[in-house]
């Protein structure tokens, strides 16, 4: 321990003594580790609000879709919602707080005064405002009325202002979507982008007047997105739920499924999955930079060696044992390395929180602390890995030959 | 306490073969000062070497305080030269960056003597040699003679049986030379075996014994000098 002490102690003495060179060589440390811990705390902060965006969508609930297997749909079978399923729902299962149904009547072009538009149309009830915690800006949602009466009346995303060169308060203005005429009523709020891809190109129409437009031959791919009364009773909500469709769709008690429950966190889920293939695809990066950087280390720890070949035969003729000489020498790489990554963490996080802070909307960068422990850990273990060779180089030295070199 | 019998050693050099002691037996006691002379090539360097347990014969035995020192490994030797030698070397050989204290405590490093104790016996030794006032002081801020009085104080912290010096004032004026010398004489004096390495006459001659050797065999070995009749 004493000798651990002195080693370290030793080290810090010799990285002092040559600050500069110290620093070269602990740059390729310093730079693996910089660039890491920055794309992990972006990706980790994208990551963040990704998941709370979802969370957004639905934080409170469940969606129920239908259930298509990808080869049962090569088949031409496919199977749908009913609309009497949305009714079944909101009769039966008390749980329910509030549910909205979703639907896309299979347009997607908006115009306006000769300006065109793709945008994700979507037919659904007012309730939709309360269960995705989604409100309008400008103007109103659309109204219990407006489904009753089939009006034609939409309220569109911030994007579409812009890509039909609308009025910047466009609540009144007329759109003509599926050849028919929709009077703007309000503006949603902002949501922002997710990969580059904006989140507001979208229009919302009541859920009648979707059903008017696809007419009763066509059977749309609906959706219902579910608040529940109580989020501790989500799991027993979600089986009333299952027990109520299964009776809806009259399945019998071998049959499948024809339809999914699915809360808000799988989507999340979903994403993790995708971030945390990007941080392993990072980790194959940092492999690489962390040993082209043990590289440099071992090359000065040569040097290193070479340079003070003298001091280690004066220590061995003092009494150094070999192994002695290879923990100073072992001690000094990973001192090196460890220092070159505690430098490069700080450097990253700088980095990773001024990049975020630079780029508009972007959200603020997150270092988990397993980002953290791991850079350190792989700093010192390449240190170690990398110091080996050289420090058993130094303690292998004859006394007599190290205290004669000059 | 020190006996030599019948040690040989030779190396390679090249493809030539070196036979630099061919057959040297010496003993010595305790509390003597031997002085080892010779011309260069004469085997002096190595007859120091393996005194110093820096090196192993290639045959013969090395008896040191009654333990057979010349089939011990590298690490043994080592603790040997830790507990038994204190080293004195020509050009000083301290640690460049490393204070005279630090110099001179390190040696009880590999000892596994704790921080706080290590520094007082550090202290002490150095304030014995007289740089009781230069502790914090690096090499290249001391002068010749007070380098060589560190590695003295460094030699002597950790009381060895023997004090090896070789050509210990081979880099001084002869003022400073005078002064080290006499401080060997003193340690000496305090009941310290010294085994000191010439090539000068006029050092050896203020030793108690000289041993004289030429073609790595010893030529002569005599009691004389002015040292003899003080400590005998």
């Amino acid at each position: 321990m004493n000798l651990f002490f002195e080693s370290v102690r030793s080290a810090l003495a010799s990285i002092r003594a040559h600050r500069l060179r110290s620093f070269l060589t602990s740059l390729g440390i310093i730079i693996g580790v910089a660039s890491v811990i920055t794309v992990i705390s972006l990706i980790q902060g994208l990551s963040k609000s990704v998941s709370d965006q979802f969370m957004g969508l639905g934080g409170n609930g469940l969606t129920v879709r239908a259930h298509n297997e990808f080869k049962d749909v090569m088949r031409g079978k496919v199977n749908y919602l009913h609309f009497d399923d949305v009714e079944q729902l909101h009769l039966r299962v008390d749980e329910i707080r509030d549910l909205s149904p979703v639907f896309n009547p299979g347009f997607s072009e908006v115009r306006f005064t000769g300006m065109s538009a793709t945008a994700q149309v979507f037919a659904t009830a007012a309730s939709y405002q309360e269960v995705n915690q989604r409100y309008a800006r400008l103007g109103r949602f659309i109204s219990d009325s407006d489904n009753a009466g089939a009006r034609r009346v939409a309220v569109i995303g911030e994007k579409l202002i812009e890509d039909l060169h609308l009025p910047d308060n466009p609540v009144g203005q007329f759109i003509l979507y599926a050849n028919e005429w929709f009077k703007i009523v309000g503006v949603m709020e902002k949501r922002g982008e997710i990969f580059g891809m904006s989140q507001d190109n979208y229009m919302i129409i009541p859920f009648k007047t979707g059903q008017s437009i696809i007419g009763n031959n066509t059977r749309p791919q609906l959706s219902i997105t579910v608040a529940v009364r109580d989020l501790g009773q989500l799991d027993a909500t979600r089986s009333r739920i299952r027990a109520v469709m299964r009776q809806s769709h009259r399945l019998k008690a071998d049959e499948r499924d024809d339809f999914e429950i699915e809360s808000a966190d799988q989507v999340a889920k979903t994403f993790d999955k995708i971030s945390s293939t990007v941080t392993l695809v990072m980790g194959g990066v940092v492999g690489i930079a962390l040993l082209v950087g043990g590289i440099g280390i071992m090359n000065i720890m040569l040097v290193s060696v070479k340079e003070r070949t003298r001091e280690i035969g004066i220590c061995k003729a003092i009494g150094a044992r070999s192994r002695d000489i290879l923990l100073q020498f072992l001690i000094e790489a990973v001192t090196l390395s460890l220092l070159g990554g505690l430098l490069g963490l700080a450097i990253g996080y700088a980095l990773g929180i001024g990049i975020a802070a630079m780029i508009p909307d972007f959200p603020p960068a997150v270092v988990p602390w397993w980002a953290v422990a791991l850079s350190v850990l792989f700093s010192g273990g390449v240190g170690v890995v990398f110091g080996v060779v050289p420090a058993s180089q130094a303690a292998r030295l004859d006394p007599i030959d190290a205290l004669r070199y000059e | 306490m020190i006996r030599l019998q019948a040690v040989k050693k030779q190396y390679q050099m090249g493809d030539q073969t070196v036979h630099a002691l061919q057959g040297v037996d010496l003993h010595i006691r305790r509390n003597e000062l031997v002085a080892f002379i010779g011309a260069s090539g004469s085997g002096k360097s190595t007859m120091m070497n393996i005194v110093g347990c820096l090196d192993r014969p290639s045959s013969g035995e090395y008896w040191l305080n009654g333990r057979e020192v010349a089939t011990m490994s590298g690490d043994e030797l080592a603790h040997v030269r830790n507990r038994e030698i204190g080293f004195i070397f020509q050009s000083f050989h301290l640690l460049p960056r490393a204070s005279a204290l630090d110099n001179v405590a390190q040696p009880l490093i590999y000892r596994g003597v704790k921080l706080r104790e290590r520094l007082a016996l550090a202290a002490e030794a150095l304030t014995r040699v007289g740089l009781g006032t230069r502790l914090h002081h690096r090499p290249n801020e001391l002068s010749g003679g007070q380098r060589q009085r560190v590695a003295i104080a460094r030699a002597l912290v950790g009381q060895p049986s023997i004090l090896l010096a070789d050509e210990p004032t081979g880099n001084l004026d002869s003022t400073t030379s005078q002064e080290i010398l006499e401080l060997i004489r003193e340690v000496h004096a305090g009941g310290q075996t010294v085994v000191m390495v010439t090539h000068e006459p006029e050092i050896a001659a203020q030793c108690q014994r000289i041993v004289r050797l030429r073609d790595g065999i010893i030529m002569s070995d005599t009691l004389a000098g002015p040292a003899a009749g003080s400590t005998a």
